[in-house]
């Protein structure tokens, strides 16, 4: 069966609607069956819909996404409290350790991202793994930082991811691969985005499904959940009683 | 003696104007160089086979163990003589023969 490819952080301005289209219809060109160009946090409902409609006049199934940084742990659950039940990815950047633990902890986060290339700001280590683990939330692997890095901050990068991702496989934390480029030619195809994972410890096939299976399966636990049907996991509304 | 596995790889090139088959393999080379060092690339056994400038498709062949890190070095390339680019494999296989017939 072929695989359902999803770049779920293609990092477009959804203001420059020109480069946006460019870069959407590259994504379609390239093999990719849906993608995600994440939001601000401040992010308006009708930003969606061009977007959206952009995708669908190029083949490709949309998925909304934000991307919130937080300030501390309080900002970081009133944001889940106002949009959880809005969009389809929640992804917390994180670059404290204190909201990296609640983030991971949180069964609302669906990704974890860590985009400093300093040792001591990447806060996936056991503990967090194993947070993560217990919630639902999953390690997001950028890769171009990969492409764009050269020399000692491309060696510290690998080294990290080898080691993150050793982590979120001994403790079973979903892994999914982005390409994070707002830049056309530092786009790639599915198996090439996979083969770079192979610098890091992933071998192809379970690159492939870190930008497959486990994006296709979060996307679709979140869109059950997002239905107006959604009761609770395994529950589901068939008919609605009258109130007489 | 043990038959040495090769495997055809063939390459889109995605970049503005057309470099020569020189800048293309300094470009190659360079990338996975930058990767694994001089002693991984000598490993690699990358050469080319054919450089079509019409169509920017490019033929190489490396060896079989080490095709994982060619397609890693062949995806991390960025530019080619000084210009921004792109390196998609299209197609990889066992026979010349059979990689033609896939493209």
């Amino acid at each position: 069966m072929k695989r359902r490819c999803i770049d779920l952080h293609l990092r477009a301005n959804p203001k420059d609607p020109q480069t946006t289209q460019r870069l959407i219809e590259r994504a379609a060109c390239f093999g990719y069956h849906a993608l995600s160009i994440p939001l601000s946090a401040q992010f308006e409902d009708n930003q969606l819909t061009p977007l959206r409609a952009a995708c669908n006049q190029a083949g490709l199934d949309f998925i909304s996404r934000v991307d919130f940084k937080p300030r501390n742990t309080e900002d970081l659950m009133r944001f889940l409290r106002k949009n959880r039940r809005r969009l389809e990815i929640i992804c917390i950047v994180c670059d404290d350790k204190e909201i990296a633990r609640q983030a991971a902890k949180d069964r609302r986060v669906d990704l974890l991202n860590f985009p400093s290339l300093d040792y001591h700001k990447r806060f996936f280590d056991r503990a967090e793994a194993e947070l993560a683990s217990a919630g639902l939330a999953a390690l997001e692997v950028d890769i171009r930082p990969l492409l764009v890095l050269e020399g000692p901050s491309r060696v510290r990068l690998l080294s990290n991811l080898r080691r993150e991702v050793a982590l979120a496989q001994e403790f079973k934390v979903p892994i999914i691969v982005s390409s994070g480029v707002s830049e056309s030619h530092l786009m790639r195809m599915p198996k090439d985005l996979a083969s770079l994972c192979y610098l890091f410890g992933l071998n192809q096939p379970q690159a492939l499904d870190a930008l497959s299976k486990t994006s296709n399966a979060l996307i679709e636990r979140n869109r059950e959940k997002l239905r107006s049907k959604f009761v609770a996991p395994g529950i589901t509304l068939i008919r609605g009683a009258e109130m007489s | 003696m043990k038959r040495t596995k090769r495997r055809y790889l063939a390459l889109q090139l995605e970049c503005e104007g057309v470099p020569s088959e020189r800048e293309l393999m300094d470009a190659l080379w360079a990338s996975i160089t930058k990767l694994y060092g001089e002693v991984g690339a000598s490993l690699t056994g990358l050469s080319l086979i054919d450089f079509n400038p019409d169509r920017k498709v490019v033929v190489i062949r490396v060896l079989l163990a080490s095709l994982p890190s060619v397609r890693a070095g062949l995806a991390a390339v960025t530019s080619v003589a000084g210009l921004e680019a792109s390196v998609h494999v299209l197609s990889v296989s066992g026979t010349i023969k059979a990689l033609f017939s896939n493209l």
